[in-house]
């Protein structure tokens, strides 16, 4: 069952590396959306005999139907009406960022092995594959210029912030995760509008353009 | 004398067998798209055919042209008898002859590309120049994916990275193995010139990689290099399958048969690929082989860990 779990994992980090390889906003998307179908599997597959069922359930269907269907509807729905294929010139190269999340992972799983965890028993990939989640997050929202492709940068970065979240899931209260998702479906729902703002004035939903303004 | 016998079956599927393989991606290509396609033996005809033929060499080559595919041929020749091939043990094997496979598989990349520079045409360096480069990404992934082979199974020698090691090794380390399976996967068709990188139907001069390279070469010493190439996808299938299968299979003869239609299945998947993707742009080439170094890389780091 272990190996299962570390291949839930593993898939999770490629699938980071994925994202930043891949030029095509569609597939980044499906990418994405794929990734919180693991996500929400994550809190089922981690769950032992003292976790409550209906707590797993609603923090499983809550991610499912918030990252794996919900966003990426939204976004596609976005790219679509905008008419943005691809992401044709990052600021870093695809190339250099693959080799900068690749750098950022094997970094996160050196390092996570000097910090130990609060709660013991926990999968020791759990750790690594937030902090590289989160880093990988990171260098998408910095280097596309794309609206995009930084939306997808935030949402992966919020997936890493789920995975460490699943460490504290058993104090937490439903409640409060509700919530977080319900956080991240307005942050994404708020960033929708803005990009339609930022295609409407600028007929591109180049970021770069934004940099023009003048009073 | 049942080994002898198991070796020496292992060295006639060897010598045999890979032509078959490019057959069945024929095959399978055909089917998706709809075509019967051609027989699964065409590819022993059209050797054959080559070899009947004459050849024809331009007044500036050299040597070294004619050179080319007798030693490329003989260098792949030699890396498969480090490889093991369904037997329970290559023919050759000692610590570290995984480097030396590389280096065979170098050696014959070398020759190909030297004797297509000695024949001073602009096409031809210029594939040569695409499949140094390419080569030069894909190495490291093969090599990362050996290293980490090296550390799951701890032993030094291919009979052990890809034989009885492997059983142990995949309880263990399950999910690094399947990343070193993929990109080794990647590795083989970057190496044999298939589709992502490089399509081997392809007639353009412009966009071909492989293929540009030997556009001099005619009648037996074109047979050489269809033959060598073949070999060389017969070599990168063993490496796939042995290590996706694992030392599952105890019994000599059974083994065999599990490592055959491992083979079909290596080239059905390739068939696949082709069918279903197109080739990349030269550009993005490097991303996908600079892809499958990240995964090896990831891999040693899971196994480190």
């Amino acid at each position: 069952m272990s190996g299962w779990t570390d291949l839930l994992f593993i898939l999770v980090l490629v699938i980071d590396l994925f994202v930043l390889a891949s030029s095509r906003l569609r597939t980044g998307i499906r990418a994405v959306a794929a990734q919180g179908g693991l996500l929400a599997l994550l809190p089922v597959v981690l769950a032992d005999a003292a976790t409550a069922t209906g707590h797993v359930a609603v923090l499983a269907l809550g991610a499912l139907a918030v990252k794996a269907v919900g966003i990426p509807w939204l976004l596609a729905r976005a790219t679509r009406e905008s008419k943005v294929e691809r992401e044709l010139f990052p600021l870093v190269s695809f190339v250099a960022s693959l080799a900068l999340g690749a750098l950022g992972i094997i970094a996160a799983v050196w390092f996570s092995a000097d910090l130990p965890l609060p709660i013991a028993g926990k999968n020791a990939l759990l750790v690594p594959t937030s902090i590289g989640t989160v880093w990988c997050g990171l260098l998408l929202i910095v280097t596309r210029r794309k609206a995009v492709g930084q939306v997808l940068g935030f949402l992966v970065l919020e997936n890493g912030v789920f995975v460490l979240g699943l460490l504290l899931s058993d104090f937490m209260p439903s409640m409060v995760e509700v919530g977080v998702l319900l956080d991240l479906f307005a942050a994404v729902f708020v960033m929708g509008l803005v990009m339609f703002d930022i295609q409407r004035t600028f007929s591109s939903l180049d970021t770069e353009k934004l940099s023009a303004l003048k009073d | 004398m049942n080994t002898m016998l198991l070796v020496a079956l292992q060295l006639l599927a060897f010598l045999l067998a890979p032509p078959l393989l490019l057959g069945v991606i024929g095959r399978v290509k055909a089917r998706v798209a709809g075509r019967t396609g051609p027989p699964l033996l065409q590819p022993w005809r059209d050797l054959l055919r080559l070899v009947g033929k004459g050849a024809v060499y331009s007044r500036t080559t050299t040597w070294v042209f004619r050179a080319g595919p007798v030693v490329g041929l003989a260098a792949v020749l030699a890396a498969g008898l480090l490889v093991p091939l369904g037997g329970p043990t290559s023919i050759v094997s000692f610590a570290g002859d995984f480097a030396l496979l590389a280096a065979l598989l170098g050696l014959a990349r070398f020759v190909t590309v030297v004797a297509a520079l000695d024949t001073g045409s602009s096409f031809e360096g210029m594939g040569a120049a695409r499949e140094v480069s390419f080569s030069a990404l894909a190495e490291p992934a093969l090599f990362l994916g050996f290293v980490s082979l090296v550390r799951s199974t701890g032993g030094l020698d291919l009979t052990h990275l890809l034989g009885d090691g492997l059983a142990a090794a995949w309880r263990t380390d399950g999910p690094a193995l399947l990343l070193v399976a993929l990109s080794i996967f990647v590795v083989a068709l970057a190496e044999n010139a298939r589709i992502p990188v490089d399509d081997p139907a392809t007639h353009l001069e412009l966009t071909m990689i492989h293929e540009v390279m030997v556009l001099d070469h005619s009648g037996p010493d074109f047979a050489l290099i269809q033959y060598g190439a073949a070999l060389k996808l017969y070599l990168f299938g063993a490496l796939v399958v042995k290590l996706a299968l694992g030392a599952r299979f105890q019994e000599p003869l059974a083994a065999f048969a599990a490592f055959a239609a491992g083979q079909v299945a290596f080239a059905v998947a390739i068939g696949l690929v082709e069918s279903t993707m197109a080739r990349l742009r030269l550009t993005r080439v490097p991303q996908l082989l600079v892809g499958a170094s990240v995964l090896s890389g990831f891999a040693l780091v899971l196994l480190l860990r």
